[in-house]
């Protein structure tokens, strides 16, 4: 630690955390190094793979692209948070069930990628999806299985929403 | 790569941040931060300090004052996506915001450091120049007022003094006779663009006046092509094609002669959007 370092307190997948950290740590390593959350991959560093992609106070961003830091008061959630909670347990099912990770590096990111496009509602588009999930390189290049896996989704969540309502 | 070390340094006000700025010769502002992480990560810039200016506040509006609308330096790209009030009075800037990044660095990315940033090949600082918009900035001597044709003044260069922070953009709201057009080419969407075009211009029933055209990634700057516009405003699309005199340099994504190729071609797709009628 270097005379740098700062307190910080935040809330990561609903537990609270007082941590002393250097102003240079991005978000995605505190999370992997500090919390051992390693389910958030680190990729490019430079906010192109969204490898790192987590939700702060509600909105995804790139755990690279944020620092630490600038997380003190937030409310963070990683893969291992949205899995737990059983928010994306439909998404992974489709993944799985539609081959849609083969090596499984981007998978945590494309997930919560794909939840903030489902959580608007509707059934999105197939080039919706693929736009919104442009920020996201799968290097397997398996994007055609992501894109049938979402689409999937977004269909039985209707299904269940239009069901819910009668 | 990781950043190298700085100190982290958080204003609450204006006033702090301009003093912080004085006290602390080596530092840089930190707004959404998509792009200067990307350069601290990469260690191409490492500053001794960061002086994080998202807890200012009131730097997050946007709001229609007398004929133009001011968009806080802080308003983050999904707020101006999601605005009303840009996509009825600004709808060049509605029509750029899809192409900025992604999801992920729209929910971050503020349009104030997007400006401030002057990043060559970037879509807003071209649309501010289109739009002839301004740029208001407040230092140690207070607030002045930049027009964007004096703002951008070279590669990542800005007029903004060293104490000075860029607090507002106001662009005059779109009327009835306004057009306005956009196109961009990049390798995967949302990625930096190997050359862009934002326009405006006003219809008269029969043509087109005052076309503004503004390249980006074709420059150290955004840039405009007065002949190619005149040529427009004539309504020769083939003349205003051969009069761009652009010079853009070769870099990792393309040869200065393909980018001239395709500034071409994107300005026969917005002259289209332009000559359109208005929705």
């Amino acid at each position: 630690m270097t005379g740098l370092a700062l307190d910080i307190s935040l809330t990561v997948n609903g537990e609270t955390f007082n941590e002393r950290i250097e102003p240079r740590q991005t978000l995605v390593d505190f999370l992997r190094d500090n919390l051992s959350l390693t389910g958030s991959h680190v990729g490019c560093e430079h906010g192109v793979c969204g490898a790192c992609t987590v939700r702060v106070d509600g909105a995804i961003v790139r755990g690279c692209l944020m620092l630490a830091v600038q997380c003190d008061g937030s409310h963070v959630e990683t893969i291992e948070g949205l899995s737990d909670s059983g928010e994306v347990a439909d998404l992974q099912l489709a993944f799985e069930q539609r081959n849609a990770l083969q090596c499984g590096f981007c998978t945590p990111g494309m997930i919560a990628t794909a939840q903030e496009l489902l959580a608007r509602g509707g059934v999105p588009s197939r080039d919706e999806i693929r736009e919104h999930i442009s920020g996201n390189y799968c290097r397997c290049t398996g994007y055609h299985a992501i894109v049938d896996a979402v689409e999937a989704v977004a269909q039985a969540r209707n299904v269940a929403r239009a069901g819910a309502e009668k | 790569m990781k950043p190298a070390p700085f100190a982290y340094k958080k204003a609450r006000s204006l006033d702090e941040a301009i003093a912080l700025l004085g006290e602390h010769k080596d530092a840089r502002l930190l707004a959404g931060g998509q792009s200067l992480i990307a350069t601290l990560n990469m260690r191409l810039s490492s500053p001794n300090v960061l002086i994080d200016i998202n807890g200012i506040g009131g730097l997050d509006r946007i709001e229609e004052k007398s004929g133009a609308v001011e968009i806080g330096a802080l308003v983050r790209h999904v707020q101006a996506e999601r605005s009303e009030i840009i996509a009825k009075l600004v709808p060049l800037i509605a029509r750029a915001m899809p192409y900025i990044g992604h999801p992920a660095i729209r929910n971050r990315g503020t349009l104030g450091g997007s400006i401030a940033f002057a990043d060559p090949a970037a879509e807003l600082p071209a649309c501010l120049l289109a739009l002839d918009g301004e740029v208001d900035a407040t230092g140690p001597k207070g607030k002045r007022t930049i027009k964007t044709a004096n703002f951008f003044t070279g590669l990542f260069e800005t007029a903004l003094g060293p104490q000075e922070i860029l607090t507002a953009i106001r662009i005059p709201v779109a009327n009835k006779e306004t057009r306005v057009g956009f196109a961009e080419l990049a390798r995967r969407h949302g990625d930096y663009a190997i050359v862009g075009l934002a326009a405006s211009a006003r219809s008269d029933g029969k043509g087109l006046k005052d076309v503004r055209l503004s390249f980006f990634g074709a420059g150290d700057t955004p840039s405009r092509s007065r002949d190619a516009e005149t040529a427009l405003e004539s309504g020769d699309v083939d003349a205003a094609v051969d009069a761009l005199n652009l010079e853009p340099h070769d870099d990792v994504q393309a040869t200065g002669a393909t980018k001239k190729h395709l500034a071409g071609v994107l300005l026969r797709r917005v002259a289209q959007q332009l000559m359109e009628p208005r929705a």
